[in-house]
């Protein structure tokens, strides 16, 4: 099963390869077609053997050191928090490879080629278990996005690309200092001094990190993963990037590219620095609850439908950090299958748009209405994605809300409903922006001659869209399928975390803090030792 | 009981597949739209099949004092949250059913021909079946969850049947209108099942009523008041209460199915499911009352003004629900589930009575057209119609009936559910805060008085006196040749609905009537199946003021009766509305502008928000989030383009920069 997990992580780059020997459009489409396919296939396998009462990575392939003196191996594996979105990607994938079938027409091979290193990278990502690996995963998936939007993008395309590359880059060079101090710490602890980021001796009980030097990690960590996810206000290379993307550009961004920073946050952030995690939940659950309300509102005046659906996400990538930073089972659980949900639905949203660009060559709300009447299939996909988006109860969006708003509502780290009180109310709200977006687009009178010429989506169309449909229904209907492989490993990491940090803590009762220190970690402290002692007692 | 429970899941599960059967096929095959008569069987099929599963349980329910569970499944879980897809049948619920399948089987069989000559007829009746399954699971659920997703299913389905002729913008605004409006209340609900779950950690009703003990006296309080904003939502009720006349803009059928008879009782019967639990605050009690005796009354007075008669019917059913709310905030549970039977009955005949009457009228407007008159009129508004007995003979009688029902004259359907609610507001009286409930009770009479009067005011308008329209627009004469009845499968079903209106009454008699003249009385049906559910209020009054408030009220519809005759009687409407103008003067008008609440609503929330967002949010996003972004990129570009003048390639300009450098170090080790 280990070989089996190599192959599905590595399958789409050999598919690549295979791509640069192709001449012919079709082949090449034919091609990735099949490679993302058979992926798809086997990683159901992983699926399907995946020991959900197990705490510990599974599929486990751990490699020689190959970076000099380092101790930095290859080394992937699945466990409950990146199974699910291990299996997104591969899901994902052939349908991205289907919507652009007809809509990219240059450099075809190329195109395609970009999207399987992509996948690669992607899939990567999900299933280092070495720091070290991760990032190098993480910027494979970065140089084909780059080219992505920079090549087959819209008219502003290299100023978005640009933006969105060098925004991510500075981010994540700022934590690549950091990551190269908890590499020599953990060597130092751990591994006779030779420089590690082993995921198991990093998240090891005898590794701790003081609070000061957690502080200043935790914050350079975070700054990459809040531009990365994007959280308000580090998001403004987001739209555009979506704006300027082709469709499978952003129908990646939005399903499997935003979901590197949170996965990141719940792999790496909140294990790594439970004291300092703790510390600043309240300060993301505010920047979380600002980007709800914010993106929502923001989300309401676009005129341009894309820009709209990018402002949306920003609203529901809100949402996933407000559960992560709740610290208990319920809200991340909520923002694990909610990281799902809106890859469903905005990659849904995204490629419904592109359909409707491909036919009409514009993304301006005012050139639509009424195109229900042309379009009637179209619109009852395009009506479960927006009520997905949405949270209606029976969708998938509503699990993930509805886990993630009682979760951080019963939050003990939180401390105060009101981030939940207020976050509900972005229910609200999305509710306003995308049911007037939805009726200026499909209903009402034609008003443009065009709109009167607009043919139904064919069987391609409707072939790719209808497995995404199934999705968002069997998840709002049995969530507990797909909750279920995340369960065990949410809450041990989380019961983890907080065992770790009340060990720090304790610790550093008897060090000598600066001030500021001693402020930011006094209530956090008490949490964690208040919950050792109930661990204890139970 | 246990071992019919199962029967719940197929009550549930029949209508799903109507909509799946005819929402696919309709979607996918064209050749299925056509076949009108096979779509309309099998979603009437899939609404009248659970009805009789209904009257089956309902015949082994009798006497039954504990309720039965059938788990299907576990829908959430995740850490300590659980909850399962669950039914609970009891004899509320299954009292709501037999409501639900029933009348809405009528109102399919009767769309089947109202319908007939619509394009979207396969999508109309897969939403109906649709709207049938959020609603069985509403009023079926074990749990608060599940009734949340009921609850917001039947809210898509209303959105989706108001705006079902989409290409009419003003309907798809309506459509949009009603689900905002719902979206708020539902807010205050998800924070209010927050809130229960926190401190019982759980949302099934049995652990909620059964653990009131666990929940502070302000829990209570926040959370009761947070699920009647809820329900002010999803029934219509004073703050949010502006959606409804609006969503008149969908057919006639959805209006009484939805918007009359079932869907905009459920906050009625959420309140009533919890009654135990809103017994324990007297002053939670008072805002549910003081919500429902404010709507009925407010409700009451901007029907008086209306001359479209489907908005009539519409304020007409905020008031009534506003009877109902006046009832669960006196304690009055069983008057309230009561007064939502007979209203189904009566509400549902005049919803489409009118219907019939608006089918009337644009076959007229039809007919003028194919004559080659070019003549358009708004075929809902009463000051066309007139005379419409004469023609609509069937139409009519059951219109009257039911008219006769909501007027509240004995011993038809409303008369002895609305009687209850009013003995009951007044024994409220006697408890706690009793002056403001007898001012509740006052402002109720006066509603009821309003009811008689402007019902009879409709009824008359539409169909006393002679045909208006020929006198409004000239070329229209000689027009009432066109005007016909309704085709049988449509007064059928009036029919049946006009029987329900005359004798649904006869579940809840009060007792005391029978017991006057029999010593003791053990009556009302009604009262009775409910005894397990509800938590009533204690009745207080003794026989004879309960029949002096019976006599007072009966007086008081008559005296709304008479009115109306006394003022429409000679066939007028606008100059008597004129004169009653002329006496209310400026409060005429705030009726007439429905107390401006849209306006308020509009220019005080939506538009500032929207304003904001736009002028404010989207602004600050693009000059100021983004802006530092670029102020940091082209700060360093500025760095880069200064520093690059010391990377010129040229050897010479750094073989002159190494002299300098040579020179200035010789000169400060030599002078210094």
């Amino acid at each position: 099963m280990e070989l089996l997990l190599n192959i599905v992580i590595y399958l789409p780059l050999f598919g690549a390869l295979l791509l640069l020997f192709i001449r012919q459009d079709d082949w090449a489409r034919w091609i990735s077609l099949m490679v993302t396919t058979v992926t798809f296939l086997f990683s159901l396998q992983l699926l399907f053997q995946f020991d959900l009462s197990s705490t510990t990575a599974q599929y486990l392939t751990v490699g020689e050191p190959f970076l000099g003196d380092w101790d930095v191996k290859y080394m992937v594996g699945l466990d409950g928090l990146s199974m699910m979105l291990f299996m997104l990607t591969t899901f994902m994938a052939p349908i991205v490879v289907l919507s652009s079938w007809r809509a990219v027409t240059t450099h075809v091979a190329g195109f395609y080629s970009m999207l399987l290193i992509l996948q690669t990278g992607s899939l990567g990502v999900f299933a280092a278990l070495d720091l070290f690996m991760f990032y190098i995963f993480f910027e494979l998936t970065q140089i084909p996005m780059f080219f992505l939007i920079g090549i087959w993008g819209g008219e502003n395309r290299i100023y978005a690309t640009l933006k969105f590359f060098i925004y991510t880059l500075v981010g994540w060079l700022i934590m690549l200092v950091a990551l190269l101090y908890v590499g020599y710490a953990a060597g130092n602890v751990m591994n006779d001094g030779v420089f590690t980021t082993d995921w198991r001796l990093l998240t090891d009980r005898q590794f701790q990190l003081g609070l000061v030097e957690q502080t200043w990690l935790f914050l350079a960590f975070g700054f990459a993963f809040c531009i990365k996810i994007p959280i308000f206000p580090f998001h403004s290379w987001l739209p555009l990037a979506h704006t300027e993307a082709p469709t499978a550009g952003s129908v990646v961004l939005a399903a499997i590219a935003l979901k590197m920073g949170t996965y990141a946050v719940l792999r790496f952030l909140i294990p790594l620095f439970p004291n300092a995690a703790l510390a600043f939940a309240p300060l993301f659950a505010v920047l979380a609850v600002i980007g709800i309300v914010y993106g929502a509102l923001v989300a309401m005046v676009q005129k341009d439908v894309k820009k709209l659906v990018a402002y949306s996400s920003i609203s529901h990538l809100g949402f996933v950090v407000l559960g992560m930073f709740a610290f208990n089972t319920m809200a991340a659980q909520g923002a694990l299958i909610q990281m799902v949900n809106h890859g469903l639905s905005t990659g849904a949203l995204f490629i419904i748009v592109g359909m409707i660009y491909e036919r009409r060559h514009t993304r301006l709300i005012s050139d639509f209405g009424g195109i229900a009447r042309m379009m009637p299939v179209l619109t009852v996909m395009f009506m479960i994605a927006t009520l997905a988006s949405i949270g209606l109860p029976g969708l998938n969006g509503f699990v993930g809300e509805f886990l993630i708003l009682v979760g951080s509502f019963n939050s003990d780290v939180l401390g105060t409903q009101w981030y939940a009180v207020i976050a509900a109310i972005g229910v609200i709200l999305a509710a306003g922006y995308m049911l007037w977006m939805f009726q200026r687009v499909m209903f009402g009178p034609i008003t443009h001659e065009e709109n009167k010429k607009l043919v139904d989506i064919n069987t391609r169309e409707i072939a790719l869209l209808v497995p995404i449909m199934l999705l968002i229904v069997w998840i709002g209907i049995r969530p507990v399928h797909f909750t279920q492989y995340s369960e065990v490993g949410v809450e041990n990491m989380l019961e983890d975390t907080r065992a770790r940090a009340a060990i720090i803590a304790q610790n550093a009762t008897h060090e000598t803090l600066p001030n500021w220190a001693v402020r930011l970690y006094e209530v956090p402290l008490k949490v964690a030792l208040n919950i050792e002692e109930q661990n204890k007692e139970d | 009981m246990d071992a019919y429970v199962h029967l719940v899941a197929w009550i549930v599960v029949i209508p799903l597949i109507g909509f799946l059967f005819n929402g696919v096929a309709g979607l996918f095959f064209e050749s299925w739209r056509s076949r009108k008569f096979l779509i309309g069987a099998i979603a009437t099929g899939s609404v009248f099949i659970p009805f009789l599963i209904a009257v089956y349980l309902f015949s082994l329910l009798q006497g039954e004092s504990q309720s039965a569970t059938i788990t299907l499944f576990t829908w959430i879980e995740a850490g300590a949250f659980s909850a399962d897809v669950a039914y609970r049948l009891d004899q509320l619920s299954l009292l709501m059913v037999l409501v639900v399948t029933g009348v809405g089987a009528l109102i399919h069989f009767y769309s089947m021909g109202y319908m007939a000559d619509d394009e979207g007829y396969w999508k109309f009746f897969s939403f109906m079946n649709l709207f049938i399954f959020a609603m069985l699971n509403l009023v079926l659920a074990d749990n608060m969850l599940l009734l949340f997703l009921g609850w917001e299913g039947v809210g898509l389905c209303s959105y989706l049947l108001i705006g079902f002729w989409y290409t009419d913008m003003s309907k798809s605004d309506a459509a949009k209108k009603a689900f905002l409006y719902n979206r708020v209340g539902d807010f205050a609900f998800l924070v209010a099942l927050f809130m229960i779950f926190q401190t019982i950690g759980s949302l099934r009703f049995d652990d909620i009523l059964n653990g009131t003990q666990f929940f502070s006296s302000e829990q209570v309080f926040l959370i009761g008041i947070l699920i009647l904003i809820g329900a002010t939502g999803k029934s219509a009720q004073i703050p949010l209460f502006v959606w409804l006349p609006d969503a008149m803009a969908g057919p006639t059928p959805v209006s009484a199915l939805i918007h009359a008879a079932t869907m905009v009782t459920s906050g009625v019967y959420l309140i009533s499911r919890l009654s135990p639990f809103y017994m324990i605050s007297t002053e939670l009690m008072l805002c549910v009352a003081i919500v429902g005796g404010f709507t009925a009354f407010i409700a009451a007075t901007i029907a008086l003004a209306k001359y479209d008669i489907k908005a009539v019917l519409a304020y007409s059913t905020v008031s009534q629900l506003g009877f109902m709310f006046l009832a669960l905030g006196s304690g009055a549970y069983v008057a309230a589930i009561f007064h939502l039977v007979t209203h189904a009955f009566f509400k549902a005949c005049l919803f489409l009575g009118s219907g019939s009457v608006i089918h009337a009228m644009h076959h007229v407007e039809h007919k003028l057209h194919d004559a080659g008159k070019k003549i358009h009129f708004d075929p809902q508004d009463m000051r066309f119609m007139g005379g419409l007995k004469a023609y609509l003979p069937d139409t009519y009688k059951t219109f009257l009936l039911a008219t006769i029902a909501i007027a509240g004259i004995p011993p038809l359907a409303g008369f002895f559910s609305k009687d209850e609610i009013l003995v009951m507001t007044f024994n409220a009286g006697m408890g706690e805060y009793g002056a403001i409930y007898i001012g509740l009770w006052v402002m109720a009479l006066i509603s009821s008085f309003m009811t008689a009067f402007y019902m009879f005011r409709l009824t008359l308008g539409i169909f006393h006196g002679k045909f208006r329209l020929p006198e409004k627009i000239r070329e229209a004469t000689g027009s009432e040749r066109f005007l016909h009845e309704s085709p049988l499968t449509m007064t059928a079903v009036l029919w049946v609905l006009g029987v329900l209106a005359v004798i649904g009454g006869f579940i809840g008699i009060p007792n005391f009537v029978v017991a006057s003249f029999t010593g003791t009385a053990d009556v009302n049906l009604l009262s009775n199946w409910l005894d397990h559910v509800t938590l009533d209020a204690d009745l207080l009054l003794g026989k004879e003021v309960e029949w002096m408030l019976l006599f007072g009220s009966v007086v008081v519809a008559l005296a709304g009766v008479f009115t109306a005759f006394h003022l429409y009687g000679e066939s007028e409407l606008e100059t008597p509305d004129a004169r009653l103008a002329k006496r209310f003067g400026a409060i005429y008008q705030v009726w007439i502008d429905k107390y401006n609440l849209d306006e308020i609503y509009e220019g005080v929330i939506v538009r500032p928000v929207v304003r904001f967002s736009d002028h404010v949010l989207a602004v600050f996003d693009n000059k100021f989030i983004d802006g530092f972004v670029n102020t940091i990129a082209s700060v360093v570009r500025f760095m880069g383009s200064v520093t690059r003048y010391f990377q010129t390639g040229l050897v010479q300009s750094y073989a002159f920069g190494i002299v300098l450098g040579v020179i200035v170090i010789l000169s400060m080790l030599l002078f210094r």
